[in-house]
């Protein structure tokens, strides 16, 4: 076994981004997340790579548009309003097919709203986010190791499905220092081999154009058409999902991202106190693990399930259509930064099954 | 296993790095670890914090509410997480910068002039170190050994580690 070492999760993603190829940063600091651009600021130039500091959030997501279109390994990260001043860059990249890496430590919200963390920025980052009929890859890793992992894999899936590919994490995990195993050293792949990006003409071939405008409305329908058979293949092929426990739980947690680790703390609690429980955790939230609900939901064992977030239900919404009205589904939702403990995950689950 | 811990005081007084010092000897002693500060607006003289958390399984949630160790180096600290330790846990105060006494029976308190035998030393700067000693005399799951090796190899070949050696030792043999 490599030996561990100790990282803050900021600083262990931006190592992960480098090691899984990523050459080009384009970013605009705002808190919790600064330790990503930080850390790449230095870090990019020892493996020949780029980093920008750029005037502004929409700037920087356009610079990400240009080296992804030339079919480097770009990415950009912010937190929440960073992320909102982003989405029209997002948008367009979406319908030019450009692969790239954004990353959202969550902040509370709305508006300025606060540094604390939070998941408020759900819908935005699964439901599309900016204008048009739009999805990316949506990556929330529970540990700072598991976004290690994910980083690592993140512009493979990108440049395979020729799409933006989302890490959504949160302020805790961004902060917070735990001992990781970091891979190795992958090399990105060379430009040229792509045949559809940008990398200057070749003598007797066609321009190569990325665009993502098609005023021909019937043209426009085609690419719209090429990209939800696209999401529908990453439905397909790319749910991530952890389950816990659920062949014998009569009441099952479901919850992302940091706040599945604070209900992993809560199982444990709830079992010594006879307390039948189960938990679904997504890594991915596009696609969405829709069938682990259903088959989970479908079983004779669980009676109900709890679904615990840091926003007002915007997960609550997508595991309500999974779970289809097969069993009752209550809700445990802090806002505004703060965090709920294990304790108040027990306490909410002793107060449903009453 | 899984010591729940809560280092607190005011900013620039080593709170993070004191976190930090038992992360490193956990992880030497094979632990799994998590260190989480709380973030903000703070800064020198403003409220810092940070939870430790050591355990022999993986750690589910790094997020404390209440600690089964409490350490804290100024009075404020104190009065905002007094009444959070688990019953039986145990208490490290600074007693330079706390008068008051914890008003509390169900826990266990050392009160040490961290600031005092820091200073005595030559380095008032040391004060976290010296409670750093106290927390693996009283508190710790890690070996003296294993603690000072590590929090050595936090300074290695840097000026004053002499020193950084005393304050533990001191802090230690209280």
């Amino acid at each position: 076994m490599t030996k561990k070492v100790l990282m803050k999760g900021n600083e262990a993603i931006a190592e992960a981004a480098v090691r899984g190829g990523c050459r080009f940063f384009f970013g605009y600091p705002i808190t919790p997340q600064t330790e990503i651009p930080e850390y790449l600021s230095w870090r990019l130039f020892e493996v020949g790579g780029d980093f920008v500091q750029a005037e502004s959030e929409v700037a920087a997501i356009n610079m990400v548009y240009g080296a992804g279109g030339a079919g480097g390994r770009a990415m950009t990260s912010s937190s929440s309003p960073g992320i909102s001043l982003k989405q029209e860059g997002i948008s367009y990249m979406a319908m030019a097919e450009i692969p790239a890496v954004v990353v959202n430590m969550v902040r509370a919200g709305p508006g300025l709203g606060g540094i604390q963390p939070a998941q408020s920025d759900y819908s935005q980052a699964v439901k599309g986010g900016g204008h048009g009929d739009y999805k990316l890859l949506v990556y929330a890793p529970a540990t700072i190791q598991e976004a290690v992992n994910l980083m690592y894999i993140a512009w493979d899936k990108a440049e395979q499905y020729r799409i933006p590919v989302f890490i959504l994490g949160d302020g805790m995990m961004g902060q917070l220092m735990e001992p990781i195993e970091l891979p190795p050293m992958k090399q990105p792949n060379d430009p040229e081999k792509f045949d559809w990006a940008t990398t200057g003409s070749h003598y007797g071939e066609g321009r190569r154009i990325i665009n993502s405008l098609y005023l021909k409305s019937e043209e426009c329908l085609q690419q719209n058409y090429r990209l939800q058979a696209k999401y529908r293949e990453i439905e397909k092929n790319e749910v991530i999902c952890e389950t816990i426990d659920c062949d014998d739980a009569e009441i099952v947690l479901t919850a992302y991202g940091s706040v599945g680790r604070i209900c992993k703390s809560a199982l444990p609690i709830l079992r010594q106190k006879g307390i039948k429980v189960g938990l679904i955790r997504p890594t991915t939230l596009f696609p969405f693990a829709t069938k682990v609900f259903e088959e989970v939901a479908n079983k004779p064992n669980v009676k109900r399930f709890l679904t615990v977030e840091l926003s007002a239900g915007q997960y609550n919404e997508d595991v309500r259509l999974a779970v289809n009205g097969k069993k009752p589904i209550d809700l445990l939702s802090r806002m505004g930064g703060e965090v709920m403990s294990a304790e108040d995950i027990v306490e909410k689950v002793m107060e449903v099954i009453k | 296993m899984e010591s729940k811990i809560i280092c607190a005081g005011f900013g620039g007084q080593g709170i993070l790095s004191l976190g930090k010092f038992m992360v490193y000897a956990g992880m030497e002693q094979n632990l799994e670890v998590t260190w989480l500060p709380s973030y903000g607006p703070e800064m020198r003289g403003g409220t810092a914090n940070c939870s430790v958390v050591l355990s022999d399984k993986p750690v589910a949630s790094p997020l404390i509410t209440k600690p089964n160790i409490l350490i804290v180096m100024n009075t404020p600290s104190l009065d905002k997480f007094e009444s959070k330790v688990e019953k039986g846990g145990l208490i490290l105060v600074n007693s330079d910068l706390i008068e008051r006494k914890i008003s509390r029976d169900d826990v266990t308190v050392k009160y040490i002039s961290a600031n005092t035998i820091a200073l005595e030393l030559g380095s008032a700067r040391s004060a976290n170190i010296v409670m750093f000693g106290a927390y693996v005399k009283y508190g710790g799951v890690v070996s003296k050994d294993t603690a000072l090796d590590a929090l050595m190899h936090q300074f290695e070949g840097k000026k004053g580690a002499d020193s950084i050696k005393k304050a533990f030792e001191a802090g230690y043999n209280l």
